[in-house]
């Protein structure tokens, strides 16, 4: 009403406007008041499950606990690979606000040293928010508390009582079993699992234990605990413990594995042994090695360098990706395949100290006289086989190769293999478009030239040669047909006869003899240029890297074959020099291992400790500056 | 028969025991705020509340002539520390709102909100009738709403600025100045209101642009609008119980004792709590809308609903934040929450509207 000016404003008019007015402010607040109260039932009614959830997950935290990882065992079920208590101290980035200070602090604390500082900034740098970075782990128990009193005045820090990966023997099993590590930011993105960014969960990055990984990862457990706003745990609530993972049994025998290892000594190559019973391996031996528990634990980056550094190529698994010409090893496979072809063993070629192909002549080691096909193995004589390949040619040797294992590359846990060239004028064509010539031939039948092999594949032939079935090599207990070989036990018995007098008769081996009663071993020696013969140098001296490989393959007991082993020594020589002698130790370990390991025992001396006296020495040196010797002093 | 004393009967018991019950809630949820113990909160406040309400009730002694008295004196006073305040901060650097008085903490904005109101009831009562629709009921109120108001926004407070602002053109609301100036006062300011906008401070921007969307920034300033609503909306019905309410003792509550008490209160004692809170603040709004409706004289009227104003939009404004209805603001809840400034302001106006009360029980009304 109030727009008009006619009715004149009295008092009465102005207490009359006054109450309707009062009422009207008072009516307004009182609706007001109605809404708040609509407001929090709406809120506390329709919206409180809504709430409740949220509330709770303030104030609970679920944290998980890493499961423990599964055991690897060897066919004893003796540990490759365990577990220990592990006290650790990590980071987390995303509570870390004062870098400098917090480092600083540790720094002191822990007495890191510049290398390990190094990496934690790295790993800093490369961590994605939550995901924590270890400073230290294997901490005294001393050195845990002393960070433990001062973690208010360090925000980020979170100290772990938890298991690390624990590999016994360390370097012995670096390249068998592979290695585990913290999850990366792109492991994490991949598997969007939250156990990926938990303090102390590792997974297996090579090897073994990245085969194994789905079953050896267990399930983890968690913990629930009350946590304030700024993340101090009030109590805890419950626990849900961890499930461990599964074991992982092999047919490696550990005991043979860390025989094999050691002696190899300052040697780099491999050593595969097998059962010719059933295919197992045995021993997987690739040295010089890592060890796999400097990478459990963050390996630095200054052993990371020592180790690439190193020109014996610790990091290379050389057992599987370890390509070799593989020399003479091959003749006894050459034996079977001529008498498969209708070679008579008993036949004789008279070696004049070489083989004239055209007009180009093809040496031989020495001046064999008269050989026949055993003689021909026993002396390893060039010219017996040249006589063999010019005459049946090598496309009438490759199939015999490939069946028994060369050049095939096997389904085998956890390995990356390389698995070479059995060549023959097909592959040759399609390679390089090319005709396959006849010194072709007399260069692969003595494994040179275009052949190429790895360790596993040598001794994957020693066993088939041995049990005359087809073996396939594994590292678990999967099932393989192992159907026998479509060869005569003929041409079988003419390989083993000449691998028998190789190191029982009169042959390249014969200082490998085994030293055991009744067992003899059957060899074959290999010496595989690493430089063309043009060079005119026989790779006997000169530069470690130029030296000829040494090789051996072998079995044992040669009447009744249960074990085959091949022994790649790079740059050692010769076969009966470099490789066969430690053919020997190793065979004499599976029957009298007093005896080999007394033996052993002598050479370690000699070489300057175990594996890891040895490698704790190098780095220390390499770290002060020298390089490791690239002439190691050679055993005998 | 039971003869009670005329002296007793003159106490206002009834006005006591809602005061009270509403600051012995609130004492209660400091206690369990503190996580169950009488120090550092609930204790100070229980002192604080037995002082103010005395000094409440010997206001309310003073004949109602004295305040209109005094009306533009104190107006002028507070007016004088608002600017000296100002001074000193400019001085002293940032914003300073209050001056040190040595044994306490003068906040003169808090005062400002009372002697607002009283100036312009002395305005309105004093305005001869006929003048109400005329320029002249408009131009003194709008300075003097208007000096303080910006004074006070310079400092910066934009809730005390707004609770001004709402304290004294409530009294010209119900002075009886024509409708149709609200209403397009009203439509202005809103249509004004991106203009405004861009005169607030950075931070007061973004307060109120979180408002609008709190999930915007759940760990920064949102944080405070969604921990609270956590707080109430898991709260249920009947409330965690008492001392269990885990957003406040685990410190996910922001301010949980003093702003946002209320989202304390609200989760330990549920839906029945608050509703329970809200019923005892309209009662005690009642008793001063009632008061100005019985009131003797136009400067009571005019008092007593501009005062129960000021206390309503306290209410008001920090319920409407702990629930997520406005920005945040920094408002204490009346009575509840810790804090003397707020209660000092709170107990001036219930004793100036209980001086109005005693005032109308004395003579016969006479409305010039």
């Amino acid at each position: 009403m109030a727009r008009g000016k006619s009715p004149p404003i009295t008092e009465a008019w102005r207490g009359i406007t006054f109450t309707r007015r009062a009422l009207v402010v008072g009516g307004a607040q009182a609706a007001v008041g109605v809404a708040l109260a609509a407001r929090m039932a709406y809120i506390s009614v329709v919206d409180n499950d809504r709430y409740v959830l949220e509330s709770e997950s303030n104030r609970v935290n679920l944290t998980l606990i890493p499961p423990r990882r599964g055991w690897i065992v060897d066919r004893n079920g003796k540990a490759l690979a365990n577990n220990r208590v592990s006290l650790r101290i990590d980071i987390i980035p995303d509570r870390l606000h004062n870098r400098d200070v917090v480092l600083g602090q540790l720094r002191t604390l822990l007495q890191l040293d510049g290398d390990a500082m190094e990496r934690i900034n790295r790993d800093l740098k490369a961590a994605s928010g939550f995901q924590p970075v270890a400073v230290a782990e294997d901490m005294s128990e001393a050195e845990y508390a002393s960070i433990l009193v001062r973690l208010p005045e360090m925000p980020g820090i979170a100290p772990q009582r938890g298991f690390a990966r624990n590999y016994p023997t360390g370097a012995a099993v670096g390249h068998l079993i592979g290695y585990v590590g913290a999850p990366n930011a792109e492991e994490y993105q991949k598997a969007k699992d939250p156990l990926y960014i938990t303090p102390g969960y590792k997974i297996g990055k090579d090897g073994l234990e990245k085969y194994f990984q789905p079953m050896l990862k267990g399930k983890p457990g968690a913990r629930r605990v009350e946590v304030t706003a700024r993340g101090k745990i009030v109590r805890d609530l419950d626990t849900q413990p961890d499930v461990q993972g599964k074991t992982v049994h092999l047919t490696i025998d550990a005991d043979l594995q860390e025989f094999a290892a050691r002696r190899m000594g300052r040697e780099s190559g491999a050593i595969i042994v097998i059962d010719c019973l059933n295919g197992d391996i045995l021993s997987f031996v690739s040295m010089p090695s890592f060890d796999p528990n400097s990478f459990s634990d963050g390996i630095s980056n200054n052993e990371y360098s020592w180790l690439r550094a190193d020109d014996h190529q610790p990091l290379i698994n050389k057992a599987t990706r370890g390509l070799y010409p593989p020399g003479s090893t091959l003749k006894p496979m050459v034996a079977i395949a001529a008498v498969e072809h209708g070679v008579d063993p008993s036949e004789r070629h008279t070696c004049i100290g070489g083989y004239r192909l055209g007009n180009r002549f093809f040496r031989c080691l020495g001046t064999h006289g008269s050989v026949d096909m055993p003689t021909a193995i026993e002396k390893s004589c060039n010219s017996y086989f040249y006589w063999l390949a010019h005459r049946l040619g090598y496309d009438a040797i490759a199939p015999t190769a490939k069946l028994l294992g060369l050049g095939e590359e096997f389904q085998l846990a956890g390995s990356n293999q390389r698995y070479g060239t059995i060549p023959d004028s097909a592959w040759k064509m399609r390679r390089y478009d090319q005709k396959w010539s006849a010194s072709d031939s007399l260069n692969a039948v003595i494994g040179q030239g275009y052949v190429s092999v790895n360790p596993l594949q040598l001794a994957v032939m020693t066993a088939r040669i041995a049990s005359g079935r087809r073996l396939y090599p594994r590292l678990i207990n999967r099932e393989f047909r192992n159907e026998p070989l479509p060869f005569s036990a003929e041409a079988l018995a003419v390989a083993r006869a000449g691998m028998d007098r190789v190191v029982n008769g009169a042959g390249t081996a014969v200082r490998s003899r085994l030293p055991l009663d009744g067992i003899t071993m059957g060899g074959k020696t290999g010496t595989a240029q690493v430089r063309g013969l043009a060079s005119g140098s026989r790779g006997q001296s000169g530069a470690w890297k130029y030296r000829d490989h040494g090789l051996f393959v072998c079995f044992a007991p040669v009447e009744n074959p249960r074990y085959a082993a091949s022994v790649v020594i790079e740059h050692g020589m010769g076969g009966s020099r470099a490789a066969a002698p430690i053919a020997k130790d190793i065979f004499t370990f599976l029957y009298d291992r007093e005896k080999a390991m007394e033996a052993l025992e002598m050479f370690e001396a000699g070489w300057g400790g175990t594996i890891k006296e040895r490698m704790d020495r190098d780095y220390a040196a390499w770290k002060a500056g020298a390089s490791s010797d690239p002439n190691p002093e050679l055993p005998q | 028969m039971i003869v009670v004393p005329p002296a007793i009967q003159r106490i206002p018991w009834k006005l006591i025991a809602l005061l009270t019950a509403i600051t012995g809630f609130g004492i209660l949820v400091l206690y369990s705020a503190a996580g169950g113990s009488f120090t550092p909160w609930a204790m100070q406040q229980t002192i604080r509340f037995l002082v103010f309400l005395t000094v409440a009730m010997v206001i309310g002694r003073f004949p109602l002539r004295i305040f209109e008295d005094f009306s533009y004196i104190a107006y002028i006073g507070v007016l004088v520390l608002l600017i000296a305040v100002e001074l000193l901060g400019f001085v002293g650097g940032g914003s300073q709102r209050w001056l040190n008085l040595g044994f306490m903490n003068l906040q003169p904005s808090e005062l400002m909100k009372v002697t607002i109101v009283v100036a312009l009831a002395r305005f309105y009562a004093q305005l001869p009738p006929g003048n109400t629709h005329s320029w002249t009921a408009l131009w003194p109120a709008l300075v003097m709403i208007g000096i303080p108001a910006a004074l006070v926004m310079l400092q910066p407070d934009l809730g005390t600025a707004l609770s001004i602002c709402i304290g004294g053109v409530v009294v010209m609301f119900v002075a009886g100045l024509p409708f149709w100036w609200f209403g397009s006062t009203a439509i202005a300011g809103a249509a004004a209101l991106p203009v405004l906008f861009s005169f607030l401070h950075d931070y007061q921007q973004k307060r109120v642009l979180i408002f609008l969307d709190p999930e915007s920034d759940p760990l920064g300033a949102g944080y405070h609008i969604s921990q609270s609503k956590i707080a109430i909306g898991s709260g249920g019905i009947g409330g965690k119980g008492f001392l269990n309410g885990s957003q406040s003792h685990l410190d996910y509550l922001p301010e949980g004792h003093t702003d946002f008490i209320f989202a304390t209160m609200a989760e330990e004692w549920g839906l029945i709590g608050g509703l329970a809170l809200l019923f005892a603040f309209f009662l005690l709004l009642r008793w001063g809308t009632r008061v100005a409706l019985k009131a003797r004289t136009r400067f009571g009227q005019l008092t007593a609903a501009g005062l129960t104003m000021t206390i309503f939009f306290y209410i008001a404004i920090n319920l409407m934040m702990v629930m997520g209805l406005a920005p945040v603001v920094g408002i204490p809840l009346p009575l509840f929450s810790y804090g003397g400034s707020s209660m000092l302001t709170i107990m001036t106006c219930v004793g100036i509207i209980l001086a109005i009360e005693n005032d109308s029980k004395t003579g016969t009304r006479r409305l010039h």
